[in-house]
């Protein structure tokens, strides 16, 4: 049992207990100075209202949602709908949780495969090994996996998702460093169907968002799966790093444009940065995040819950 | 979007009517504007907090300006301030009497030690060194061989490791040994990206720090990073003492307030900064340029020198002297679209433009790289004369034109149209660069707005 800021917390301990077991987490400090402002006041204060923004604001959640949630403690305070620090938990769950509501969503089913994930992200995010821990989560679950790798740009992309390949008994389809990522693609989803495989994960190169012709290479990626299978993609995962602070809100903005994102893997949680961005990309976008990743270990990934998320935010 | 720190101080001040100068009232509402823009890029909540403070002392005994207007000065004080703490010059290298000099690569997952590795390497050997490189990374998959292709790509040598080589301190002391036997001068160390709290692989950074004694241990940042920046530079830092940061994918739109923050808690400098992915995408960093992409006033500095290497100097007053006196022709209207391609795409220049005023607008002009080229053949179709004199294209010579650059009636028209707009207005503004640059579709309308915007204090071209 773990104690939060909203009390004990039960029922995950898949999430929980894997962000502990990892690594041993430097996280006194703020629990501490949080509790303490809690507890050694009855009323809430600026000082209160302070700390409480230094809280949100360190989670990466942004100036504008934090000030959303502020402005509406201070009104119902104003209005003496809460005078009790203690309050302010349910209340800030609450909001949280209100935003990021419909977050849980898990993938949807595709009726007839191949079913065709995309992932897509900036570089660093996390892409290539997030698609080695999917093929693992799919096989465990009784589907046949194909990886296509068209990150065929950085230096041993290709090598790195093998290695994923042997690793989780997945072929990889692959084509010489340089080639076109569409032609690789192809290939791949007609590999698929010859197969008859559940799942093609595809990589894609890692690029920053403001790289317009990148960007419009995954619209080109998007066109030719359509092409080859007609609802193809049937899921774009936008690989992001939790450490990222309010430039994750223009990544998902710009991704989501280019290559039609439907959901976020939120990746490297097991360190001590939040991921609060997705708050900010949760209630502008209403994307949905699937997963999470926590570890460098095929089975670090983990379904996006939002209780824990936010319980998490506060520890 | 957010809107610009200068934009919003400007409306501070307009509400505030009649107080042509700083006072306690409107300071507090200008604060609070400059709190939330270095908050919103991503400045560490403590840090902001200091700054803010040293902001207001020094803003309330500073002597009012008369040439400034007190927007313009609140964010002169704020772009020194930011600038005093990034450091108030570029940051050399530091190298060893007993070479090799090791420099140790370290940082997060994901931020670009691999990619900085290779283009430190390739800068080192441009600037008279002779690096050798070798990748420590046994855990992530392919990672070795990522380093492996890149040192290949830039003609770098690696030490890949001897067989049954398994283990990081064996391959960095090897690699060591070989790099002063064969006479290289700088041994650069890319090392397993890490979480700085766990506990093992920092101590494994730690061993090799006593091991090569490197005179160099940089620190690799992701200009993107949040609030999370201040702990991990922080707990690098503690175990190993730092002596430098490199920020990365700066060619992005973050505006890399995870910069400050590192300083900040580490006090070491930034050295380098990542600008894509290209192996020569790398500069020495500039406190004063990020000190203005901070506080989202583009970066004009870098726009400035990356022209000044690609246009003839001579040239370009030459031409300065023809826009004058209204002398500008056709041909010359292709040479400067020639010239503004050399430097890069459009898109990559208007990234470095300062998102003020009317130029804010630029940053959602789509640019059609295509439409230049078609400018560009439509003119290389035109006889000399008649590039020379517009004057004398007449029906016939544009139905000759359009069929020799394989495009309409219709296009020629409007190139003819736009050429004569732009020298009506670049007769009004004389920095003939920027405006021959917006050649574009809309050029003449967007380059007559650049002519009135106003740059904010210290831009002026």
């Amino acid at each position: 049992m773990i104690q939060t800021l909203f009390g004990s917390v039960e029922q995950e301990p898949t999430l929980l207990e894997k962000l502990k077991s990892g690594v041993q987490k430097t996280r006194a400090g703020l629990v501490t100075r949080l509790e303490d402002a809690l507890s050694g006041k009855k009323e809430i204060d600026a000082d209160l209202l302070d700390e409480l923004e230094y809280t949100l604001i360190s989670a990466d959640i942004g100036v504008s949602t934090t000030n959303e949630i502020l402005d509406r403690i201070r009104e119902r305070v104003d209005r003496k709908l809460i005078g009790d620090a203690s309050e302010l938990r349910s209340l800030i769950r609450e909001q949280l949780l209100e935003i990021l509501e419909g977050s849980e969503r898990p993938m949807p089913h595709v009726f007839e495969p191949p079913a065709v994930v995309m992932v897509v992200g900036v570089n660093g995010a996390g892409k290539t090994t997030t698609i080695g821990k999917l093929a693992s989560r799919f096989q465990g679950e009784g589907r046949s996996v194909l990886l296509c790798a068209a990150d065929t740009f950085r230096a041993a992309a290709i090598e790195q998702l093998e290695v994923w390949g042997e690793r989780t008994g997945t072929e990889v389809i692959r084509q010489k460093p340089g080639s076109d990522p569409s032609a690789v693609l192809f290939d791949a989803l007609h590999a698929a169907r010859a197969r008859k495989v559940d799942y093609v994960i595809v990589d894609t190169a890692g690029r920053l968002q403001t790289k317009t012709n990148l960007m419009a290479e995954l619209e080109k990626m998007r066109r030719t799966a359509s092409r080859v299978i007609p609802d193809a993609p049937h899921e774009v995962l936008l690989v992001l790093d939790a450490t990222t602070g309010q430039n994750g809100l223009e990544q998902a903005r710009k991704f989501t444009e280019s290559s039609g994102v439907t959901g976020i893997v939120l990746t490297k949680l097991d360190g001590t940065a939040k991921g609060g961005v997705v708050v900010a990309i949760a209630r502008e976008l209403r994307l949905p995040i699937r997963y999470i990743g926590v570890g460098e270990q095929a089975g670090d990934l983990l379904p996006f819950e939002a209780e824990s998320f936010i319980a998490s935010l506060f520890e | 979007m957010f809107d610009n720190l200068s934009e919003k101080l400007q409306r501070v001040f307009k509400n505030l009517r009649g107080e042509g100068r700083l006072t306690a009232e409107n300071m507090d509402a200008a604060l609070r504007e400059i709190r939330v823009a270095l908050l919103e890029a991503d400045v560490n909540f403590r840090v902001v907090k200091q700054l803010i403070e040293a902001v207001k002392v020094k803003a309330m005994g500073e002597e009012v300006l008369q040439a400034l207007s007190p927007s313009q000065q609140v964010i002169a004080i704020v772009r020194d301030e930011l600038i005093k703490v990034l450091g108030s010059h570029e940051s050399k290298l530091r190298f060893s009497n007993d070479p090799p000099s090791v420099f140790l690569i370290v940082g997060l997952q994901g931020s670009g030690k691999t990619t900085s590795t290779g283009k430190l390497a390739r800068w080192l050997s441009k600037n008279g060194h002779r690096p050798l490189v070798v990748s420590v990374d046994i855990y992530r998959p392919a990672a070795r061989e990522q380093l492996n292709v890149i040192a290949k790509q830039i003609n770098i040598p690696i030490y890949f490791g001897a067989p049954g080589e398994a283990l990081p301190v064996d391959l960095a002391r090897s690699a060591k040994l070989e790099a002063t036997n064969s006479g290289r001068d700088v041994l650069l160390v890319d090392t397993a990206g890490r979480l700085h709290i766990d506990d093992d692989l920092m101590g494994e950074l730690q061993q090799l720090k006593e091991l090569l004694g490197p005179v160099e241990i940089l620190f690799v940042a992701d200009a993107m990073t949040g609030q999370d920046a201040v702990k991990s530079a922080e707990e690098f830092h503690k175990r190993l003492g730092i002596t430098g940061v490199i920020l990365t994918k700066m060619d992005g739109d973050a505006r890399g307030g995870a910069a400050l923050s590192i300083r900040h808690v580490t006090g070491q400098p930034l050295k380098f900064v990542g600008v894509g992915e290209k192996p020569d995408a790398f500069e020495p960093f500039y406190p004063d340029r990020a000190a203005s992409r901070i506080l989202g006033m583009g970066d004009i500095l870098s726009f400035i020198e990356k022209a000044e290497e690609f246009v003839d100097k001579k040239q370009a007053e030459q031409m300065q002297q023809k826009l004058m006196d209204n002398e500008f022709t056709l041909e010359d209207f292709r040479n400067q679209i020639r010239q503004m391609r050399k430097i890069g795409s459009l898109d990559s220049i208007l990234k470095m433009m300062p998102q003020v005023g009317m130029l804010k607008e630029l940053q959602n002009v789509k640019v059609d790289e295509g439409e230049m080229t078609r400018v560009v053949a439509i003119i290389d179709s035109m006889t000399p004369r008649e590039r020379n004199n517009h004057m004398i294209i007449n029906g016939n010579r544009r139905r000759r034109i359009a069929k020799g650059s394989g495009t309409s009636v219709q296009d020629v028209n409007q190139l003819l149209k736009q050429y004569t707009q732009t020298r009506k207005m670049m007769k009004s503004f004389s920095g003939g660069m920027l405006g021959g640059m917006l050649g574009g579709k809309s050029g003449g309308k967007m380059a007559g707005k650049l002519g009135k915007m106003k740059l904010p204090p210290g831009f002026g071209f």
